[in-house]
Order: structure tokens, then sequence, then C-alpha cells
């Protein structure tokens, strides 16, 4: 019987909201091939936050592993792939996924198929695969052939549902223990700095966010009235970064944050692929702009035609009477 | 300190992705082009260390002929030597283009061995997440991604990458290899003079065996569209009661 192995990431033993992503089209794949599904994590902590998921596993233990540690991860990972002839590795697509499987990858020579979103076909020619992945951010879809005799693959966040990680048994979970040379310790998290807790782009109910339209750092005030009336925060496009009239931080975008708040409010964006796929996970967007031809206009929920200035002044005025 | 920078020539699509008529591309007729994003910061973040602590700064690209115009823009934005990796495919896999840029990289290093080698994160286009990592590998060196900060402590890269509470500090031993992700710094605008300088630049040629890797892509395809009927809530400050109502409605208000 063949083997999946899917990689969960846990940092310091908590698992992030994502991190059982990949189990769900694994567990579709595991069904298809008639191969065994087995989780690999690292650390004591990493045990006991997988074992309530109920599948059998392999907890990588090594004293270089204690923390995050990417060279380190991606050497173990592959020797457990190694050691235990897995035929597939499958990871969450998320930062420390892709770059733990990257290493993987690179240790074992072979080839990584990043953030798949369907795998089509598993019985072509010579044991060649097909999967649809991810381009541009999610604005664009590739059929790609995976030839090789160990897949190695991503799984896209946000694609597929977490599964309930609630099983009908604790699964076991037995320890490997990699053999890590001791240099590979030099790539590891020596410092931890919190920053102040508060909204955050990524997690405010609401967006309201400035671009070209916006002409100025200075003229970002009235954005910011706004959406400290609505209790959400300020966002941007590339170009008001790129401008200096924003803080990289507050950017949304492909190379920016992606957000999913409960409304957008986009105020002289145009609506650039690069910004769409950043905020196209908005559950209602409201654009704002002078061309009623804008991209982002005719993608948006809601629009308003007109000066960005003289609208959110309205609108703060309207809202500031009713008290 | 010496610097070389890894960056890929990439279409600047607008609002909307055109494919090809045979889906193995994006119609580029009417694109221009640009340094893939991260990429761009990535070398003004290498550009301000040279500035600080001296050395070189040397940008890479592999790609075609074109992709000179993105060395040319590095060396208008302060980058010092451009090496083109010729390479007559922009469909060269994660594993292959690691393996092209290793060999390059060798080459060059026979004359200025590099302290720090940075790339993008993952290329606007293709997003493999994977050749920084790949390359420093080979070379066996330590390596971070999404890198978003950088200093040098004597013979160490002091990197930071953001977490979802803050950031996390890594200390490599140089030389050492990094993927950065834009925000890193804020890419400057070239000067005229430094135009003009990128006009005369010496663009020197290193070639690398192009081998064909294990991912192969077969046609390029849009997702779904969901199409918007787009309420108009108004004109100018008159929909300012349609704004505030939708407000409520969403529960923000």
């Amino acid at each position: 019987m063949s083997r999946i192995l899917v990689f969960v990431d846990n940092d310091r033993g908590t698992l992030s909201p994502s991190a059982l992503e990949a189990l769900t089209p694994a567990r579709v794949l595991a069904e298809g091939l008639d191969a065994s599904l087995e989780l690999a994590t690292v650390g004591e902590g990493g045990r006991a936050a997988l074992e309530p998921v109920g599948l059998p596993g392999h907890v990588m233990s090594h004293p270089v592993l204690t923390d995050y540690a990417p060279e380190a991860y991606g050497e173990a990972l592959a020797q457990l792939a190694s050691e235990k002839n897995a035929s597939v590795v499958i990871s969450l697509g998320d930062d420390r996924g892709a770059e733990v499987m990257a290493h993987a990858a690179a240790v074992l020579d072979q080839p990584l198929v990043a953030n798949v979103t369907e795998i089509v076909d598993t019985g072509g020619p010579d044991g060649a695969w097909e999967v649809i992945r991810v381009r541009w951010g999610g604005s664009l879809l590739e059929r790609a052939r995976l030839r090789s005799t160990l897949k190695l693959l991503t799984i896209a966040p946000h694609t597929f549902p977490a599964p309930d990680s609630a099983g009908d048994a604790a699964g076991s979970l037995t320890t490997f223990v990699p053999e890590i040379p001791d240099a590979l310790a030099r790539t590891r998290v020596v410092e931890r700095v919190k920053l102040a807790e508060g909204l955050t782009l990524a997690t405010a109910p609401v967006v309201v966010s400035g671009g070209r339209g916006v002409g100025s750092a200075e003229n970002f005030a009235i954005l910011e009235e706004l959406a400290e009336l609505l209790g959400g925060v300020v966002g941007c496009s590339r170009v008001a970064t790129n401008n200096g009239w924003r803080p990289h931080s507050d950017q949304v975008g492909q190379t920016g944050t992606r957000i999913a708040p409960d409304l957008y409010i986009a105020c002289g964006i145009s609506g650039a692929v690069q910004h769409w796929v950043g905020c196209m996970a908005s559950k209602q967007i409201l654009a704002i702009n002078t061309d009623p031809e804008a991209p982002l206009v005719t993608k948006a929920d809601y629009a308003v035609i007109g000066d960005l200035h003289e609208i959110l002044a309205a609108v703060i005025a309207e809202i500031k009477a009713r008290g | 300190m010496n610097i070389l920078v890894c960056v890929k020539r990439v279409p600047a699509p607008g609002a909307r992705i055109v494919l090809t008529d045979d889906s193995q591309g994006i119609d580029t007729r009417h694109l221009g082009f640009t340094t893939s994003p991260h990429e761009e910061c990535a070398v003004e973040a290498a550009v301000q260390l040279k500035e600080k602590h001296g050395g070189t700064t040397t940008v890479l690209t592999l790609g075609p002929p074109e992709a000179t115009e993105q060395l040319r823009y590095s060396v208008s934005v302060g980058a010092d030597k451009v090496v083109l990796v010729p390479a007559d495919t922009t469909e060269l896999d994660p594993q292959a283009t690691a393996a092209a840029l290793v060999e390059a990289i060798e080459e060059l290093e026979t004359e200025t061995p590099f302290d720090l080698i940075l790339f993008g994160n993952e290329s606007a286009d293709s997003g493999g997440y994977q050749v920084g990592i790949r390359v420093a590998r080979k070379l066996g060196r330590p390596v971070i991604s999404g890198l978003k900060g950088i200093e040098i402590d004597g013979d160490r890269m002091v990197g930071r990458r953001e977490t979802d509470e803050g950031f996390e500090v890594y200390r490599l031993p140089m030389p050492a290899v990094a993927a950065a992700k834009e925000g890193i710094t804020l890419p400057r605008y070239p000067t005229l003079p430094g135009r003009l300088k990128s006009r005369r630049a010496e663009i020197q040629e290193v070639p690398a065996g192009l081998r064909t890797g294990g991912q192969e892509m077969v046609s390029l395809l849009k997702p779904a569209e969901e199409v918007t009927e787009t309420v108009i809530l108004g004109h100018g400050a008159e929909a300012a009661p349609g704004v505030v109502r939708l407000l409520e409605e969403v529960g923000l208000l």
C-alpha cells in the first residue's frame, strides 16, 4: 500500500486555524489511490495538537527542531519521506508549509508543485499527474503535469475547508528521529517580537482603502476618519505605497495583505489584478470612483460615482447627523 | 560586501489578464514588462546595504534578450553589475531554473564570491515559492524566505520576517541567501544620471545549461469569474444616505 504524508505545521504546539486544510484533499486522494494517510509534524507540542485528528502519523523529534528552523524541518521531512517510502507528501502552502516543502524538495531533488487547487488526474502515462495550480496570486490558473516517483505538492490556502479536527479515536503518532547536522541550527528563530495587538487589516470587519485617486498622504485623513467611525482600519493600493503615502503594511493585494472583511470600501482604486486578488474575498465591496468603467467599479457589489473626497465628507456628515 | 540579486522579468497586467489563443501564455502584445515586485524590493535592499557597507550589487536574470530591459532598470536604481543568463523560454520549471542559476552563480563566484544572494519570495507570474531555497541548498548556504527586514551584524545577516503577532528574527552566518518580500523597503525611482548610466551599462552574459524539470505547464486557464451586478448607489454627495443605509445593513452602524 502506498503512503501519503501530510505535513502539518504547528507553532510551539499551536495549530493555525487553516493548519488542517491540506488534509481535506489528501483524504480524497488517499481513497482514490487506496493509500494510507499519515500525518507528519514536529515536536511534542505537535503530537498533542494532532492526536485529536485521529490519524496515524509521525512526530519528528530532534534538539534542533524545538523551534522553527526551516532548513532542519525540511531535512527532517525529506528523511521521513525517504525512510517511510512515501509516494506523496502534501502540505498547506502557507508561509511555513511552502518553505519547509521547498527545503524537502531541494534535499530530495524532486519537483514540487506549489499552490494546487485541484488534483485532476493521477493516472497519466508513466505515473504522471495532472493538477491545477494558482498563478498570479489567483487571477490565473495553470494545468500542470507532474512527472516524478515521489509527488510533492502544496495546497493553495483557503481552497479547501479544514476538516472537523475531532476524529473518532485518538490517532497514534510515532516518534521519528531524523539525523540533522548541527550546522543546520544556523537557520532558526532566535528572537520573537510582539507588536501591539489591535485591529489589523486581516481581522478588521471593514477596511476603508485608498488608491491613486486619493492623491496625497494628507488626503488619507478623511479615510482614517471614516474607518474610525465604523470600527475598521485603513488600507491602500500598491500605488499609494509606492508613492510613499502609506506604509507597505497597509497594502491590500497580491504582494501585500489578503483580506476578507464584511465590507471593503475602495476609494479611488481602479482595480488592477495585483489589487483585486487581495480584496476579492471581501463579503461586500463598495467602490467609490470618478470612472464608472473602472474595473473595480464593475466588479463591486455597490458603487458610488464621483469625487471620493466629496462623497466621504458627505457620508461622514450623514453618520454624525444620526448621532 | 558583495550582493547578488536574482530577478525575474514579468508582464505588467492591468485589470485583466488575456490569454493567447493557444492558452500557452499571456497575450502580452499590449502589455509592458516589469521586475517582479518582491525582487524589485530586493534590489533596493541590496543597494541600500551596499551604500551602507560598501561593496558591489550585482543583478542577475535568467530570461530572453528582452530581459536586459529589467537589468538596465536595476542599474538606473543603483546596481553596479548586471548579468543575463540567456533562456529562450519563460516556462522553465523551478527545479531547472534553480539548476541553471547555480551554474551561473558558480561561474560568477570564480571572480567575486557573494556574501549575500537575494531572491524574491515568489515570482508574480508563476509563484513557485522555491527557487531561492533550491539554490541555497545546492550551494550549501543558510536561507530564509519571507524576509521583511535585513541588517548586517559582523559576519551575520540579521533577518526579520512577519508573523501574525509581530515578527521573528533570524541570524544567519554569511555567505547566506534570503528570499525577500515587498515591503522590506521602498524602491526608489531612477534618477536622470541613473538612467544615463543604465544605457551605457555593460551586460555580462553567462550561459547555463537548461534542462527539463519534472513540472510542466500544460495550459493556462482563467478561473470562473463571478459576474457581479453592481448596484449604483448614486453620484457624488447625494449618494451619502444610500451609503449609510448599506453600512447599517452590513451591521457597521
